[in-house]
């Protein structure tokens, strides 16, 4: 498979300034020159994106990964390094970006189509489908300052999507407009794909990428800390989430530093359910986790958290409840955290553990989202949990029995023990 | 027992998607397609070549711009005639009527040296602020920015023409003779205002960027500029004064354009005032069509090598708009 796009050791400065001096007065007051630290929004990234592939780029905010997408596009020059993208390319990184607001839209669909790259004949030719597919049939001869912002979005994406790219970079605007106009672009999205051209999007959301990738870089501060399969790029961007997010003072700080307890190998079992590779709703489940340790941790809480496919938090248990209080001494040991029931319905699911003292606000070590386990649903109920449910029917008028309890209490929480 | 690292989820094809149908529009196999190279060097070549690609946006920005321009005025593209006629006549009256210049059909003088100004002003002025004030496209869109700056000189060519258009009735209607020989250096004069023009407007439309005062100073140092050349008042009142110095005159690029377009509109280089007397004044040289060729040719390369010279420092501070802005 021959690369679309080639990215090679590509490095991208900013200047910082203290103080921007933009007027004259001050840079000839200054000298004329203006004191500035470097940053380095890229370094050294290189990638090869292949022919027919939805690649991802995923990064936190300010991780690099837009301006990463600009120099693809050819908006900002890299310092150094080069990319090289083969056929044409079409970025969306503002929807109707350009427009002139003075102008019909007729008017406006030439320019944008002109500004991404169009021909003048070839927008007549495909004028009617993108006026169709912004449904805007009525306006189109009317000034665009008075589109509602809706109208003013479509018409930014039915000429983004009628340029026919072989290359299209998507930069988080999947995420604009209604429930209705996001479908509208994945289905597009979707289509691009069938027909092989190749779309790189960036995005900060994991479900975005996990959906539509087949490979994802993952930037951090402007360097590539993974570039690969989405589930594993997935894994590393949220383990390095967690991690700085933590030590930003969000949350407890992770004392690896100490090095006094490691947490290993984290493992999903499930003996109930016998050689069946997933749970039933309702079945048991057990987590181990290998622990090692320097020193007794009289104090030390388990932690146990379940993530659903699309990232979202299904379950954490409380970090402060002293039931899930173990003894660990030196030397560690294997800590299992025991679910009675895990009444979910059908999905992946991913585990994530942690140790943290009860007194101090440190958490010891942390594996996030390590192993997954998977439930399969073979009745018809729908939805994220098999809530425990009895239907019943009380005769009206015999009176000889009292109400029959409709629902059960749920009982969702880990306990936690050492072996 | 232990479950592996999940899948990644596979886009499902929706059958009922009624765009899979749709037939797949590519033009070319992927070898034969053609490579967009980024980096941090500036190739001029290239660089031209894309604007060369461009040109239908060059033109539909164009377009755009007068259209805008004009849109809610009533009277519309008639202001691009009203505005500089009503210089004309402020001109007019002070130095024909009120300081009594002497020389005779002063209007057309005026006219034939101000239409140079004008096409230069125009685009000078409004491509200083042209890529600030776009900042929406150069933040998010790839195309070739110096098309910002030459839309400017694009519609001040238009206006350009408009008032050529005014220029040639006035003649009619006045019946005044140009120098019909003169007129074959016009075209040479018109290239070489162009592109002195595109490299003053690519220059000034990058440099505003980064130091934003640059606008407030072009409108001063324009100003001075239009005072300095030979439109108001004729060639001959300053080569009088500057005596042998007075060929250094001639080394502001607009001057031998202006001149030129006196020396073939307005036709003739003396008057005689005050009336009935013999006192002959000196208008334009007396040179032959060579003299005024050779200062144009000059005047063409130096305006070529400043266009490259813009294009080199537009390319170098270029990479860093969509930061600045």
């Amino acid at each position: 498979m021959s690369a679309a796009i080639e990215i090679e050791d590509l490095s991208k400065q900013f200047r910082l300034y203290n103080e921007k001096y933009a007027s004259l007065k001050e840079r000839v007051i200054h000298g004329g020159k203006m004191p500035y630290e470097p940053f380095w929004a890229l370094q050294n990234v290189s990638a090869d994106i292949n022919e027919g592939e939805t690649y991802g780029i995923l990064g936190r905010n300010g991780s690099g990964k837009s301006t990463l997408l600009k120099c693809v596009a050819g908006i900002l020059k890299p310092t150094s390094g080069e990319v090289r993208v083969r056929g044409k390319l079409a970025a969306m990184l503002e929807l109707g970006a350009g427009m002139q607001q003075e102008l019909s839209g007729r008017d406006n669909i030439y320019m944008n189509g002109s500004l991404l790259g169009l021909s003048r004949s070839e927008i007549t030719r495909r004028f009617d489908d993108i006026v169709a597919f912004a449904e805007l049939e009525q306006f189109i001869d009317n000034q665009v300052k008075y589109y509602s912002s809706g109208m003013y979005v479509r018409l930014g994406f039915a000429v983004a999507v009628n340029v026919e790219p072989d290359v299209l970079l998507v930069d988080e605007v999947l995420a604009v407009g209604d429930a209705a106009f996001q479908r509208k672009c994945l289905d597009h999205v979707k289509r691009f794909q069938q027909e092989g051209r190749t779309i790189v999007v960036v995005s900060h959301a994991t479900d975005v990428i996990r959906q539509n990738c087949e490979r994802v870089m993952v930037l951090n501060h402007g360097q590539v800390i993974a570039n690969d399969e989405v589930g594993e790029g997935i894994r590393v961007f949220l383990a390095d989430l967690l991690g700085v997010g933590m030590s930003d003072g969000e949350g407890p700080e992770i004392a690896h530093g100490s090095n006094v307890l490691a947490l290993g190998t984290v493992r999903a079992e499930h003996p109930g359910s016998g050689s069946r590779p997933h749970l039933y709703p309702g079945e048991s489940l057990t987590v181990t986790a290998e622990i090692d340790s320097l020193a007794p941790v009289p104090d030390a809480i388990g932690g146990i958290a379940i993530y659903d496919d699309r990232n979202e938090l299904v379950f954490a248990s409380d970090p402060d409840d002293p039931l899930y209080q173990v003894d660990i001494p030196i030397g560690g040991g294997i800590m299992r955290f025991d679910f009675a029931e895990v009444p979910l319905l059908d999905g992946t699911y991913s585990i994530s553990v942690n140790v943290r003292s009860l007194s101090r606000p440190a958490v010891f070590d942390l594996k996030d989202q390590v192993t997954q386990f998977e439930v399969a649903n073979p009745g018809r109920a729908t939805g994220r949990v098999r809530l425990p449910l009895n239907v019943s029917l009380r005769l009206r008028s015999s009176g000889n029995t009292g109400e029959v309890p409709v629902v059960r209490p749920v009982e969702v929480g880990a306990e936690s023990s050492i072996i | 027992m232990s479950i592996g690292s999940a899948e990644p989820i596979a886009v499902e094809p929706d059958p009922g998607d009624p765009t899979r149908s749709v037939t797949v529009d590519r033009a070319l196999p992927a070898d034969q397609r053609p490579l967009t190279v980024v980096n941090a060097k500036v190739r001029i070549g290239q660089r031209l070549k894309d604007i060369w690609t461009c040109r239908e946006l060059l033109v539909l920005l164009v377009r755009t711009d007068l259209k805008i321009k004009y849109k809610s005025s009533i009277l519309g593209y008639l202001w691009s005639m009203l505005n500089p006629a009503l210089v004309l006549a402020i001109y007019f009256v002070i130095f024909n009527i009120i300081s009594k210049n002497g020389i005779p059909q002063f209007a057309i003088w005026l006219f034939s040296g101000l239409i140079v100004w004008n096409l230069f002003n125009n685009a000078a002025m409004t491509a200083t602020g042209v890529v600030v004030g776009r900042a929406g496209i150069v933040k998010k869109v790839a195309f070739p920015r110096e098309l910002l700056a030459l839309s400017t000189v694009g519609v001040a060519i238009v206006l350009f023409v408009i008032q050529v258009g005014v220029l040639i009735l006035a003649l009619l209607v006045f019946s005044h003779q140009p120098s019909y020989q003169f007129l074959v250096l016009l075209p040479l004069a018109i290239v070489a205002l162009i592109i002195f023009t595109s490299a003053i407007s690519i220059f000034l439309s990058a440099v505003n960027v980064y130091l934003r005062d640059t606008q407030h100073l072009t409108e001063v140092l324009l100003m001075a500029w239009f005072w300095s050349i030979p439109v108001v008042y004729p060639y001959g009142l300053v080569a009088s004064g500057l005596g042998k110095f007075r060929y250094v005159y001639l080394a502001d690029p607009i001057t031998p354009i202006v001149m030129t377009f006196e020396r073939a509109i307005y036709g003739k280089t003396t008057y005689i005032y005050p009336a009935g007397s013999t006192t002959s004044h000196e208008l334009l040289p007396a040179w032959g069509l060579g003299p005024y060729a050779l200062l144009l040719l000059v005047m063409l390369v130096v305006s070529i090598a400043l266009f490259f010279l813009a294009m080199v420092v537009f390319g170098r501070l270029e990479g860093n708009f969509a930061e600045e802005l």
